[in-house]
């Protein structure tokens, strides 16, 4: 048999043909779009054209990427219960940028976060120091949309190695983005939200139908605080008298026991105090401070990512961008309830993947659990499972894509336009933006392919940790705290996010050191490591989950350094703060772009 | 309000008491709504700490504590940034109004 026939065998038709058509409505969607929509300004004013629904739309089908579509159900089945802040935070994390960042920014004009550092401190020099951070946390982006391209494309070709998967969905996306197509435009990613919301819902109705309910299944997990009626039942892998009826397969031994899963600070936040072999008293604090570092993350940093505030300023007015935000918030709220749902179900009817190991672990839990149902109603399941990864594809495409095309943009219009060549022509740079997106896009599948034993969500996780040490923190005291200055806001920035960055990079060393596979011989320079965290437990949280200290150290860095430097605050920082805070109505920004026009000169 | 003529730019809008006080509407308004929702978010770990057999009674097969965190967390972020946008919305109209009411009443 040759090598291409290994590889088909095995796919489902079903699942092959709804894949295939959501890549090719993508490709084709974005390349339409994008004839019409030629330059930069014609994405951000695209917006203003349509609705507050469809807008809304398009903002939460950009920021449900894999780790949303996948890595919530994986992780919600290794783990249990620590698993739901993820999508709580991501969720929530926007209410904290609505709070105290969307609005002010918006005010001020700024597209992004670059933008943002330039125009607020009139310092060329802060945009490029700024410009790091959107390749350092996009990077840390790409890698989990990178597995979650690997895992669905080793799902649907069986025979197929995972390094091949990422290559395959990296190169099509670079080429799609060096090509021109994708450039974020509004009706692609509103209308891939709508496709992920339908893939991850649908399946799921049709599971709870056939196998229970949410709370149903979930009640198969006993805690220690069950009623003595429901621990005095068989201890029978089957159902759970008095509480449920439903049913759920035996537990792998490697699957967590009940107890740790269901219950708060299990495995997830006890793992490094359990290397240490540390009594359960000593344990519960650590598992404190895991959680509420892992909230801090998230919550701060998607106030501080750089692809999702750039959509704050495709709405006609403030009134609509309010608007837009709370719609937002119901969009992805609604979607989040779907993904633990998978895991739990996961858990019980398909625990064999507990013993998987890269991506053929819980990562794929969302895909293939619907072909459960193939066992009642046949083809039924394999549609449903197709549908899934349909959904999957979007979710991957649309969050890679957009990271793309802002890593790419820093590149070819920052690194390149401004610092290496500020004379090139424009022809010149479009050729340039074509380089970065293959190189960036090789980097990006480079790392894909290594980070094969990491969970999904888990990644994603950490480029939330580096943002929030460091855009957040630059975002929320430049907008609220007049006595920043250039330095104070560089230093803060630069060293909270450049510490979070090396946590997470010495995290992800130290856990591909215990591979088994391929990555553990190359990374195992770094297995001493463990010896150490096994000795240090609280170090190893504190660089698991870095923002608990890299959050305040940063803003701290920001006060002090800019009370030194009290000097170095802009002169006309009255008029800025105005700007940021005086209703829109007034029209103070064009004021404000008169003015520095005529004092500027450029 | 006194009318005097001052000359641009030394007008209520520009003046450092409406900065201060525009400021300090939309952080105690912010600050207000964060507060809410940092009560159940860093509340619910002390919960889950210190009353772990509350949190893990039955409510239709959940524990409590997922069905808090897994479920009712997403509308009661909804609530609150319903009620934040329009308390804000409200906020920016007054602040616009009175600005150029007074701007109106400098002209005169």
């Amino acid at each position: 048999m040759s090598p291409l026939l290994a590889t088909l065998t095995g796919v489902d038709p079903w699942i092959l043909v709804f894949s295939l058509v959501t890549v090719v409505i993508t490709v084709v969607m974005g390349f339409r779009s994008a004839k019409t929509s030629k330059t930069a300004g014609d994405f951000f004013v695209a917006g203003r054209s349509v609705s507050v629904g469809w807008n809304a739309s398009a903002i939460s089908g950009e920021y449900l990427s894999a780790a949303s579509f996948m890595g919530i159900a994986g992780m919600v089945m290794a783990i249990g219960y620590d698993a739901l802040w993820y999508p709580v935070c991501y969720a929530c994390g926007y209410l904290f940028l609505l709070l105290f960042i969307a609005g002010p920014l918006r005010r001020f004009g700024a597209y992004t976060i670059p933008d943002f550092a330039e125009g607020r401190y009139d310092s060329p020099l802060f945009r490029k120091i700024a410009v790091c951070f959107v390749l350092f946390i996009g990077f840390f982006y790409t890698m989990p949309q990178m597995k979650g391209a690997g895992t669905t494309l080793a799902y649907i070709f069986p025979g197929l190695p995972y390094w091949v998967g990422v290559a395959v969905v990296g190169a099509v996306i670079t080429l799609n983005v060096a090509l021109g197509g994708m450039k974020g435009i509004t009706l692609v990613q509103a209308m891939q939200y709508w496709m992920k919301l339908f893939a991850i819902s649908v399946p799921v109705f049709v599971l709870a139908a056939v196998y229970g309910g949410y709370g149903k299944n979930l009640a198969v997990n006993r805690t220690a605080h069950d009623s003595p009626a429901a621990l005095h039942a068989p201890a029978a892998p089957d159902a759970t008298p008095g509480i449920t009826d439903a049913h759920r397969h035996p537990l792998p031994a490697k699957a967590p026991a009940d107890e740790a899963w269901i219950s708060p600070f299990g495995p997830l936040t006890t793992k490094a105090a359990k290397a240490a072999q540390l009594s359960p008293e000593e344990t519960k604090p650590l598992s404190l401070l895991y959680t509420y570092s892992l909230i801090i993350a998230l919550v701060c940093g998607t106030a501080g990512l750089p692809h999702i505030l750039v959509r704050f300023y495709t709405n006609p007015d403030g009134v609509a961008a309010k608007r837009t935000t709370m719609w937002v918030m119901i969009l992805i709220g609604v979607f989040y309830v779907f993904p633990p749902f998978i895991g739990v179900i996961g858990r019980n009817l398909m625990p064999e993947l507990y013993n998987g190991l890269g991506s053929k672990g819980t990562d794929k839990v969302v895909l293939e659990l619907p072909t459960l149902i193939s066992e009642k109603y046949g083809v039924l399941g394999s549609v449903l499972s197709g549908i899934a990864c349909a959904g999957a594809f979007a979710a991957f495409m649309s969050t890679f894509s957009g990271l793309l095309v802002s890593m790419t943009g820093a590149v070819a219009h920052d690194v390149y336009g401004r610092m290496l060549r500020p004379n090139s022509t424009p022809e010149q740079r479009m050729r340039m933006f074509k380089f970065a997106a293959i190189g960036i896009g090789a980097i990006s599948v480079g790392l894909g392919c290594m980070v094969e034993p990491l969970e999904i969500n888990f990644m994603v996780g950490q480029a939330f940790a580096i943002a929030a040490a460091s855009y957040f923190p630059l975002l929320f005291m430049s907008v609220w705290w007049r006595g920043m200055t250039m330095k104070g806001a560089a230093i803060g920035m630069l060293t909270g996010g450049v510490l979070a960055l090396f946590s997470a990079a010495l995290t992800n060393v130290s856990s591909l050191a215990l591979d088994k596979g391929p990555m553990g011989k190359i990374f195992a320079g770094f297995a001493p490591l463990n010896d150490f965290w096994a000795q240090h437990p609280l170090l190893r949280i504190l660089c698991e989950q870095p923002a608990i200290w890299t959050v305040p150290l940063a803003i701290v860095l920001m006060i002090v350094v800019s009370k030194a430097t009290a000097g170095e605050v802009p002169k006309n920082i009255r008029m800025k703060m105005l700007v940021l805070h005086a209703p829109e109505a007034l029209g103070l920004k064009n004021e404000y772009i008169q003015e520095n026009q005529a004092g500027a000169g450029h | 309000m006194i009318p005097s003529p001052r000359p641009p730019h030394h007008d209520l809008i520009h003046s450092e008491e409406f900065l201060a006080s525009l400021m300090r509407r939309q952080l105690t308004l912010s600050i207000g709504c964060a507060i809410a929702f940092f009560v159940a978010l860093l509340g619910l770990p002390l919960l889950n700490y210190f009353a772990p057999a509350l949190m893990a009674r039955r409510v239709g097969g959940f524990t409590l504590t997922w069905l808090i965190l897994g479920v009712l967390f997403f509308p009661y972020v909804w609530l609150i940034s319903g009620y934040f946008i329009r308390r804000s919305l409200k906020l920016e109209a007054d602040e616009a109004r009175v600005a150029l009411e007074a701007q109106e009443d400098t002209r005169s």
